[in-house]
């Protein structure tokens, strides 16, 4: 009852604000459906899979629109927010801060997180669907898209997923430690994880040291003997895959001049006016880094600098070379490639002339790729995605989906963000219109921890989480960083249990 | 007045409904890129000669009327009044997100003053973006800015850009 007054006092304070009619409408909704706010046995319950940007978004509106919904989110790691922690660059601590709206979010009385819990072998969907009114699938793309060429396995290739999740902490690549004593690594697509790879290799370890980077990752940089980075696209400049933001940070970092080829730029300043703003302004600045005579400041600043990045185009990979004896890399043959139509939708052609570079490192950053994860979820394997209708998964009443397993991994976070808003509005579209039963009782997060602890499965809670969080951040100031990771899951469940 | 704006900012966290974003710290003005930071509710003086009225469009086309002061940002305000508008802001005014995108009138637009390398290239990916787009962390109140409406964009699903990672 005292939550219910509070409710009805704090609707009144709203109304003060006005303009938000939308809002109010759903909380008397949730009020007059079951009688009291939350915390109802009749209250809707939804279990969202995984705790990235898209399972925390979807979540925060969920509690927001419904002022019924109980959320819970489960998550594999002992350790919440998925990329943000884990993809992420550590030189972008502002993105980050998206970490104290998802704190919110899981401190709210009607949002619970269970980590250490992993969907598919601790429990199966069939057994969530019993214990929720819903099931949102939001556990992202954690496989990468192979080069499918010979000498790919060779010591010194890497998937750039692997590569970033080695730098950022995440506990199955810590072992990687991948071997920096080469001159010049390739990197194979030009996303901006591709970028985000090269600016990590080639940043002075100054920029890198006040950072939530890995202190053996830190390490390794600091020895590292890269002094050249390529970043290898099979189309043309006008098709590249980065945003701006992170070829400017490329064209500003500190101790770097880029290396273009002004060959494969010619026609791309006559094909400037007829594009987009967006693409416009992002192919001006790789023109004017390519090809322009910098100002005497730059030329100056280029002229001391020790490291060199470039932008190749028209390049396939179709073999990884190795050194003579098969131990590891030493170099990549390349088809070259010409572009047939124009645009996004330019198709890149072999042209049969084939090149080599030597170098000593490969990483391949030619895109994520979500798995299927239980075979009750319909998986669309061609797309690699779940096939889905604004968030509603086909032919699958009650399962939903949102982030990169329901469009594919594309978009920076505030893509995600309002695609997880969209399933989030369809999921309450769907409660509010019947079309997805909520009037009777199911037992949520009751049932499943009953089910885990027969199985010995200890989930990790946010408050948990919260003291894993305050022994990183301790151990990180005593560095000047942000944070210390901790890097395997034993020493993250023996914090979480101490 | 006064007591009706803080028992509002209170309301939320006191009762336990959601709480929004209560540790936001967002650049105020003068400091337009990461890195300086300060709080800039609070240290505004409370003179009532300061204060901007501004008009606010949110996403389903209903104005909401708020009153910010000299110094401010529009991320400060919307914060500071607690407006709510779905995912506003998301990396906290550091210049890493497109979530604060506003759209103008264009006399307006054009007192808003320069707009930098690293705001374009963070429009850029906003959604509906238009030529008279701003991000609301960028922009600084002033006096002569009084009266302005500000546009939150509708963010709908098929006009959205994607960014393939993929080259």
């Amino acid at each position: 009852m005292r939550v219910r007054n509070a409710k009805l006092l704090f609707s009144e304070l709203k109304l003060w604000t006005s303009g938000r009619s939308s809002w109010m409408n759903r909380l008397h909704d949730g009020v007059s459906r079951c009688g009291k706010a939350s915390f109802s046995s009749c209250s809707p319950k939804v279990c969202v899979v995984g705790s990235g940007p898209a399972g925390f978004y979807t979540a925060q509106h969920l509690i927001k629109a419904r002022q019924d919904a109980e959320v819970d989110i489960l998550e594999r790691l002992p350790v919440p927010f998925g990329l943000v922690r884990f993809g992420v660059a550590p030189d972008h601590p502002e993105v980050k801060n998206v970490i104290n709206t998802f704190t919110q979010t899981a401190q709210h009385p009607r949002c619970s997180f269970y980590g250490n819990v992993n969907v598919g072998k601790d429990v199966s969907i069939g057994e969530l669907q019993q214990a929720y009114h819903a099931v949102v699938l939001s556990y992202g793309a954690e496989g990468n898209r192979s080069m499918g060429v010979p000498g790919e396995d060779l010591p010194g290739v890497y998937s750039a997923k692997d590569f970033v999740g080695w730098y950022n902490g995440l506990p199955s690549c810590r072992e990687l430690q991948p071997d920096l004593s080469c001159e010049t690594a390739v990197i194979l697509g030009q996303g901006n994880v591709a970028l985000d790879v090269a600016r990590v290799l080639l940043s002075p370890i100054n920029i890198l040291k006040n950072t939530d980077i890995t202190q053996p990752a830190l390490d390794s940089l600091a020895k590292s003997r890269i002094r050249r980075v390529l970043i290898v696209g099979r189309r043309g400049p006008v098709q590249v895959a980065c945003t701006i933001k992170e070829l400017r940070e490329m064209v500003n970092l500190p101790g770097t001049t880029p290396e273009m080829v002004a060959a494969d730029f010619q026609g791309v300043a006559e094909a400037l006016k007829d594009l987009p703003r967006p693409r416009k302004r992002l192919t001006e600045l790789m023109l004017k880094t390519a090809l322009e005579t910098p100002g005497e400041k730059e030329q100056e600043r280029r002229s001391k600098a020790s490291r060199v990045w470039g932008l190749r185009f028209f390049r396939s990979p179709i073999e990884v070379l190795s050194d003579p004896g098969h131990h590891k890399v030493a170099g990549i043959r390349l088809a070259v490639n010409r572009v047939e139509g124009s645009g996004e939708g330019a198709r890149a052609v072999l042209t049969g002339k084939v090149e080599e570079v030597s170098c000593g490192l490969v990483i391949s950053s030619i895109g994520y790729r979500s798995l299927p994860i239980d075979p009750l979820v319909p998986f669309d394997s061609h797309k690699a995605i779940i096939p889905n209708t604004v968030g509603r998964v086909h032919q699958a009443p009650g399962l939903y989906c949102s982030g990169w397993v329901k469009t594919g991994p594309t978009g920076v976070i505030a893509t995600t963000m309002n695609n997880s808003f969209d399933t989030a509005r369809s999921l309450v579209e769907d409660m509010d219109s019947g079309s997805l039963d909520v009037s009777s009782a199911k037992p949520g997060s009751q049932f499943i921890t009953a089910l885990l602890e027969n199985r010995g499965v200890k989930p990790v809670t946010f408050s948990d989480w919260e003291k894993i969080n305050s022994v990183e951040v301790r151990r990180g100031e005593v560095n000047g960083k942000p944070r210390e990771k901790v890097l395997t899951v034993e020493e993250m469940l023996q914090l979480a249990r101490a | 007045m006064a007591l009706a704006a803080a028992l509002r900012r209170l309301a939320p966290v006191a009762l336990g409904a959601f709480p929004r974003r209560t540790t936001a710290v967002t650049l105020g003005c003068g400091s337009r890129l990461a890195g300086t930071r300060r709080l800039s509710a609070g240290t505004q003086p409370l003179r009532s000669d300061n204060k901007v009225t501004i008009h606010f469009i949110n996403r389903d086309g209903e104005k909401v009327t708020v009153k910010g002061s000299s110094g401010d940002t529009l991320l400060d305000v919307v914060i500071n009044e607690d407006l709510d508008f779905d995912g506003f802001g998301a990396c906290e005014g550091t210049l890493a997100c497109s979530t604060c995108h506003l759209i103008f009138d264009e006399e307006v637009y054009k007192k808003l003053g320069r707009v930098t390398d690293e705001e374009m290239d963070m429009l850029d990916l906003a959604y509906g973006l238009t030529e008279t787009s701003r991000l609301g962390c960028q922009i600084c109140l002033t006096k002569s800015l009084d009266g302005m409406v500000a546009r939150v964009p509708e963010s709908v699903t098929d006009i959205r850009q994607s960014k393939d990672e993929t080259a």
